[in-house]
């Protein structure tokens, strides 16, 4: 089978590989469904603890591959939600469900669906050289994979409007500038880098951080209301795990935690 | 084990569903259990509220399969069941179901005969008869249908499709949601809240409510205004006034 998808599990860290380096890491079916096979793994293996995407060669992930749409100018209509339901939403909804951090190296391009996938990592780490280009509206298409709902939270209405009708490219350095990611490093730096932030979320409390990550999704849709009840709950649960026991029981004694991720 | 642990905290009764392996499948033996406690807990004067609860991933899935298709038509006309349901459904004080994951078919009926639901984050609710050839026979096309409303209602029982906590809570079908670890805990707290007031109270206010899906408003209004003039005639209404004038917590007997 060809491995579209790289995974590996090192020291509670999951690195997934987008790997169609001749096609910039751009999605078909089968992609999906080994990525979709790593995702289970992910979620089901609490010895994992953060979960890294990059893409393979010079590209992050040029979204959908448009070869596998080809459009008969005399047939009828493709039923393009089809894939968003099947694939780029289920993906969408697992990563920002997953409780543990998902780290985004972007390396290279990020176009159309990559763009918004990776955007929607909760942390994204970009090289200099890479850039995201909100392809769609060029081919009369709309932001998917979460892209209309994210672009707006992570740079603002004006900015989102201005990306996704232009659709011109965004570099990394810009998108630092507005916000919208996290840090850029020079491209040798990348994947050091990468490594070295999932390496320090293994290390530690990752069920509170699972609890602040879905805190902090919930709060894109919730009344402040809504959030201070959902604060009061998840700081219950967060009270009851052991890592929260040894956070305080080190600071006492003044010597390092020693997480578990319970 | 047993199929149904019964538990005690103070003045709150928790029933759990317990048959993990059949993800709480209501046959006709744990809905008997579920009758009988609920009986004894309806005369028990120590007993003021009772939740109903699964476990953190399935409140109950529906109902035995491999009983129901043991019946015939003759069988299915003389079954039992519909006796169980009645039974528990005639449970005189505040009936919560505390749901975490599936309540589906009879498990989604059960739900809906309490008297409030609360879920789980990770809740979903849903009448899947339809796929099986039958339909919901223990109140699932009754009772849903006056909780959320006609469209959502009849979609769900015409499709057998499931809905989130969230929708269920929109709908009406349910009144608060928490994280899943948390559901038990503070349909506990909710039980024992209701506690806290008269006895006596609680049942009445719990006929009124029954009655207002019984008759019409005029009727309703005069039967709720029978059961306040009857309240009138306890002790702990005098109570519960005084201690709200005298600033301290009341002390209600039940009588």
């Amino acid at each position: 089978m060809v491995e579209f998808i790289l995974s590996q599990v090192e020291q509670g860290v999951m690195t997934i590989t987008l790997n169609r380096p001749e096609r910039l890491n751009s999605f078909n079916d089968v992609m999906h469904q080994q990525l979709s096979e790593c995702l289970k793994q992910a979620e089901r293996d609490d010895t994992i603890r953060c979960l890294l995407i990059t893409g393979a060669g010079r590209g992050f992930c040029a979204g959908q591959d448009l070869n596998d749409r080809n459009v008969d100018p005399n047939g009828p209509a493709p039923d393009l939600g089809m894939s968003v339901e099947t694939f780029y939403n289920p993906l969408v909804r697992r990563l920002a469900r997953l409780p543990k951090p998902v780290i985004a190296a972007v390396n290279g391009v990020a176009a159309g669906a990559g763009a918004t996938l990776a955007l929607g990592c909760d942390m994204v780490i970009a090289a200099r050289s890479a850039n995201f280009v909100m392809a769609f509206s060029k081919l009369g298409l709309v932001p998917d994979c979460g892209g209309t709902w994210l672009l707006p939270r992570v740079a603002g209405r004006a900015r989102a409007m201005g990306l996704a009708l232009l659709g011109d490219k965004l570099s990394a350095e810009q998108a630092q500038a507005w916000g919208m990611i996290w840090q850029v490093v020079d491209d040798e730096q990348l994947s050091s880098t990468a490594q070295q932030m999932a390496l320090h979320f293994v290390s530690q409390p990752t069920f509170g951080l699972g609890l602040i990550k879905q805190a902090i999704n919930a709060a894109e849709t919730n009344s402040l209301d809504a959030q201070l009840d959902l604060e009061r709950d998840y700081q219950r649960l967060a009270g009851r795990s052991d890592d929260y026991r040894e956070g305080v029981s080190a600071f006492l004694a003044k010597r390092t935690p020693n997480f578990t991720g319970k | 084990m047993s199929e149904l642990i019964v538990t005690r905290h103070g003045r709150v009764l928790q029933l759990t569903l317990n048959r993990p392996a059949a993800r709480n499948a209501l046959n006709n033996a744990l809905l008997t259990q579920l009758a009988t406690e609920l009986e004894a807990a309806a005369v028990d004067g120590d007993i003021s509220a009772c939740v109903i609860y699964g476990n953190e991933r399935c409140f109950a899935a529906g109902a035995d399969l491999n009983e129901m298709a043991e019946k015939d038509l003759p069988a299915t006309l003389n079954d039992i069941r519909p006796q169980l349901w009645a039974r528990i459904n005639a449970f005189p004080k505040p009936l919560i179901a505390a749901v975490n994951g599936f309540a589906l078919g009879a498990g989604c009926e059960l739900a809906l005969l309490c008297d409030v639901v609360i879920a789980g984050d990770n809740a979903r609710f849903g009448l899947p008869e339809i796929t099986l050839g039958i339909m919901p026979g223990a109140g699932g096309t009754q009772r849903l249908i006056r909780s959320v409303g006609k469209s959502l209602a009849s979609k769900m029982v015409l499709t057998g499709e499931s809905i989130s906590a969230q929708q269920a809570q929109h709908a009406g079908l349910v009144s608060d949601i928490f994280p899943a670890p948390l559901t038990l805990e503070y349909a506990l707290k909710q039980a024992a809240l209701m506690a806290r007031h008269s006895p006596l109270a609680l049942q009445a206010a719990k006929q009124a409510l029954r009655q207002s899906q019984e008759v019409p408003l005029q009727a309703g209004l005069a039967q709720e205004r029978q059961l306040f003039t009857l309240l009138s005639a306890t002790d702990d209404r005098r109570e519960g006034i005084e201690a709200f004038l005298q600033k301290r917590t009341p002390d209600f007997k039940g009588r």
